[in-house]
């Protein structure tokens, strides 16, 4: 069922220059040419972030990015992988690590380097406001750090353009860590569950259960569906 | 990229059947027809679709073609080539696979006292970990309980799960919610700090636990964070591709292909845990798959060559809304929440052909009819085919904006490629999406190979001959952790005599002896999608 007619267009690999067929993303334009993807490609299906791609259109002086799996070549485009940058991470005990100013800047000082230029946001493929969570870092407002930086795939592509060389990924998860761990409320409903079953109250009913022919199990199943409300 | 002229005729049919169908449902099948679209049409059941393994622990044994391929090739490993007393490096204990079960173990055994080294293919959590959107089960609300837990997961398994392992799973299940919580994973929460909660198909109560669409990413990247804080020696772009015995047939390491240079090299190990993960990138049966791109099956074809013993290796999930369209989207998942919204599925002509709510395996089965005997598929401009997942019904029946409420991520996806589901259908086809068997373990993750050890989607028993929603995230961490822990604690007791790969010659000669020729060498390590393999082939069942 293959169309017979492709129409193929030039993209211009690291300098070299092949014909791929029109519509392929980046990630399998560099497949149809040859490469042998060892590094650069992870789920391709836009989450993981191995993929950074830096590309640039003819006749253009802008830089710009996408992940290779999301992003569908155009004719005459320059593409380089960056499949690896050697960003700062800082190493902490988060059991002990509350989020507070002193902490992060200890963890990381660059973090006051910011100059507000803007360039992380324009350099994020998933189209986050990098530049707004690392103000909201530096003010203190962790949450909108969480909510701003959640979708992100730490591509490293903010970190490879920033001028003031902070690793803005990096500096996000530090802060969800720390908001995950010691700014949410504990479940009460969780720790009730625990101690229950520390004190082994549901040993027995599994071990019955365990000793129950499948017919009978069928059935409690059948009596469970009847009982488990609306909510999906 | 809107969609082509081609398919738009198609969508035109699709709107103008949209009222008519608004109040009507498909009639639910009956159990006897249900039975038969299953054994005519599911790539389980067709006995075209699977071959038997020709030797070893688990002759006999029906399971994919592509699966049985790799496991009749000689190894890609000359072991005469290797220089075992060479061994570059010694550890206590060995992590193959950087996933969230490998991460689990690592962290687990470092916690326990050992020295630990955790290598895998790509980078760490490039997995299929990450991609993981729903959540993650575990009984943690008031009305809910292990028990019933434990029930849902064996009627779910067709009772053919190690009910052991079942017991363990649902057991420490709540424990690694509290764990990953504290290691500050950011479940969505309500007011008090109970956990927002959801109930997949087949479950009875509401018990998975998510962060957005993005539960996986979120888990994984704050372990591989803690990995890093703790030290942990990482060996990325390292993929084992030979385990090591010695003269006991007890595993002691592996030996590892470094993918930049080619070269290989030996690690020495007391204990061994496998945690590679799933096998979507051999197309079981030409299925696009909804799996990252190092999910080669490796770990099972390495632990078979060591002699390990495999369990329900040929029952795999396929599930039956995968993105079709566009292209870039392939054999993406297309969750299932957007059928329990009223999302219809409709054919060439926009008519209905199955009931939204039927089970995962029989809506797969009716879309491949469908598309194939049946010939009302749409064909797309790359040569795929699919039907349509009718999403403007979301909108038009549960309300304005549901959609983005509930499906920002799915939205935006599209929206990239000038897609709009609030107001277009999207085309969907099967997709692989998971390995419900694998290398047999008992609760402490020992495989019957003295050193060896299996956490995650690589191990079977857990789920039996099908998974629930769920379970698989919570799959990898109660084995994970427990697998971790337990080789720890056996790394001191372990003294591993001389260094061999006697069982990869043996397993070649063997091959020989019975005539098994085949032109592929394993494990596969990764897919070749290279030249015109790069543009969408589907090769489709079709119906007897
Ligand atoms: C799109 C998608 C959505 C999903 N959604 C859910 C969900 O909502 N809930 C749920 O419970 N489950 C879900 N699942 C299933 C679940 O995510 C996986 O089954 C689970 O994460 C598997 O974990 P794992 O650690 O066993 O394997 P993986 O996470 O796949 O990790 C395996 C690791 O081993 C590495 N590896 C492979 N071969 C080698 C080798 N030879 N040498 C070294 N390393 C190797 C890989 O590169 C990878 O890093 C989903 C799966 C997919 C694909
Ligand atoms: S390969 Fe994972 S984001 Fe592209």
């Amino acid at each position: 069922m293959q169309n017979d007619i492709i129409t193929l267009i030039p993209v211009i690999v690291m300098g070299k220059r092949y014909e791929v067929p029109h519509g392929l993303t980046i990630m399998k334009a560099l497949e149809y040419a040859g490469y042998q993807l060892t590094r650069g490609c992870g789920c391709r299906g836009g989450v993981c972030g191995a993929c950074a791609t830096i590309y640039r259109k003819k006749g253009q002086y802008r830089l710009q990015v996408g992940l290779a799996c999301q992003t569908v070549v155009e004719a005459d485009i320059y593409i380089l992988q960056l499949p690896f940058f050697p960003a700062n991470k800082a190493l902490y005990e988060i059991n002990t690590t509350i989020p507070d100013d002193l902490n992060i800047i200890k963890l990381y000082p660059e973090l006051l380097r910011c100059m507000g230029c803007n360039t992380c946001t324009n350099s994020c493929p998933m189209e986050l406001e990098v530049m707004n969570y690392i103000s909201a870092a530096i003010a203190g407002n962790y949450e909108t750090v969480v909510e701003l930086s959640m979708e992100c795939v730490a591509c490293g592509l903010c970190a490879a353009r920033c001028p003031a060389e902070l690793a803005p990924f990096n500096i996000a998860l530090l802060i969800r860590r720390m908001v995950g761990k010691h700014l949410i409320q504990p479940s009460p409903q969780l720790a009730q569950r625990l101690e229950e079953i520390k004190a082994g109250k549901y040993e027995k009913e599994l071990h019955g259960l365990k000793n129950t022919a499948p017919g009978e199990i069928e059935k409690k199943y059948k009596e469970l569906q009847a009982t488990k409300g609306a909510s999906v | 990229m809107p969609y082509p002229v081609e398919m738009q005729d198609s969508i035109k049919n699709v709107a103008a059947t949209r009222q008519p169908r608004l109040n009507r449902e498909f009639p639910r099948l009956e159990s006897s027809d249900k039975k038969q679209l299953l054994e005519n049409y599911h790539p389980d059941y067709r006995p075209g679709s699977k071959k038997a393994i020709p030797l070893g622990p688990n002759k006999g044994e029906l399971v994919p073609i592509e699966l049985a391929d790799l496991i009749k090739s000689p190894s890609r490993l000359n072991p005469a080539a290797i220089e075992l007393e060479k061994n570059h490096y010694h550890t206590d204990v060995l992590v193959i696979g950087g996933g969230g079960g490998g991460a689990t173990a690592a962290l687990s055994a470092k916690k326990t006292g050992a020295q630990v080294l955790l290598v895998t293919k790509l980078r760490l959590g490039d997995s299929n970990t990450t991609m993981a959107e729903g959540g993650i089960g575990a009984a943690t609300l008031p009305e809910d309980s292990p028990a019933i837990h434990w029930i849902d997961t064996m009627v779910g398994g067709r009772f053919q799960n190690k009910a052991d392992l079942v017991e363990a799973l649902v057991t420490d299940a709540p424990f690694i919610v509290d764990w990953l919580t504290n290691l500050g994973v950011n479940f969505d929460r309500n007011a008090d700090g109970s956990y927002e909660t959801h109930m997949p198909g087949g479950h009875s109560r509401r018990r998975s636990h998510s962060v957005k669409d993005l539960t996986g990413l979120e888990i994984m990247r704050v372990l591989a964070d803690e990995i890093r804080n703790r030290e942990i020696e990482v060996l990325e772009f390292s993929p084992a591709v030979e385990l090591l015995l010695d003269e006991d047939q007890q595993c002691a390491g592996a030996v590892l292909l470094n993918l930049d240079t080619g070269q290989h090299f030996v690690v020495e190990a007391k204990t061994t845990i496998v945690c590679t993960g799933g096998m979507g990138r051999l197309h079981p049966n030409g299925f696009p798959t909804s799996n990252h791109y190092g999910a080669t099956a490796d770990g099972i074809i390495m632990a078979y060559r060591a002699g390990a013993k495999l369990l329900h290796p040929g029952y795999v999930q396929y599930h039956p809304t995968g993105a079709a369209w566009p292209e870039q989207m392939l054999g993406l998942l297309i969750s299932e929440a957007l059928r329990a919204q009223h999302a219809q599925l409709v054919n060439k002509h926009g008519q209905m052909f199955i009931n939204r709510l039927e089970t995962r395996d029989a809506v797969a089965s009716a879309i491949i009819q469908e598309c194939g005997e049946k010939n009302n598929g749409v064909v797309t401009p790359t040569g795929m085919v699919g039907v349509w997942l009718d999403t403007p019904l979301i909108d038009i029946i549960c309300g304005q904006g549901t959609f983005l409420r509930r499906f920002a991520g799915i939205y935006k996806r599209f929206k990239k490629y000038d897609i709009d589901p609030i107001n277009e259908p999207i085309l969907i086809y099967p997709t692989q999406h998971y390995q419900n068997g694998g290398v047999e373990i008992n609760t402490n993750g020992e495989t019957n190979v003295p050193n060896l050890y299996m956490a995650g989607e690589v191990s079977g028993g857990v789920h039996g001959h099908n998974r629930l929603g769920s379970n698989s995230l919570q799959d990898i961490f109660v084995f994970g952790r427990r697998a971790g822990r337990h080789a720890a604690e056996k790394s001191r007791q372990v003294n591993l005599g001389k260094l061999s790969l006697d069982h990869v010659k043996a397993y070649n000669t063997l091959l020989q002896e019975n005539q098994i020729e085949t032109e592929t060498v394993s494990p596969l390590i990764l897919p070749d999608y290279r030249f015109e393999k790069a543009l969408t082939k589907i090769q489709h069942i079709e119906g007897s």
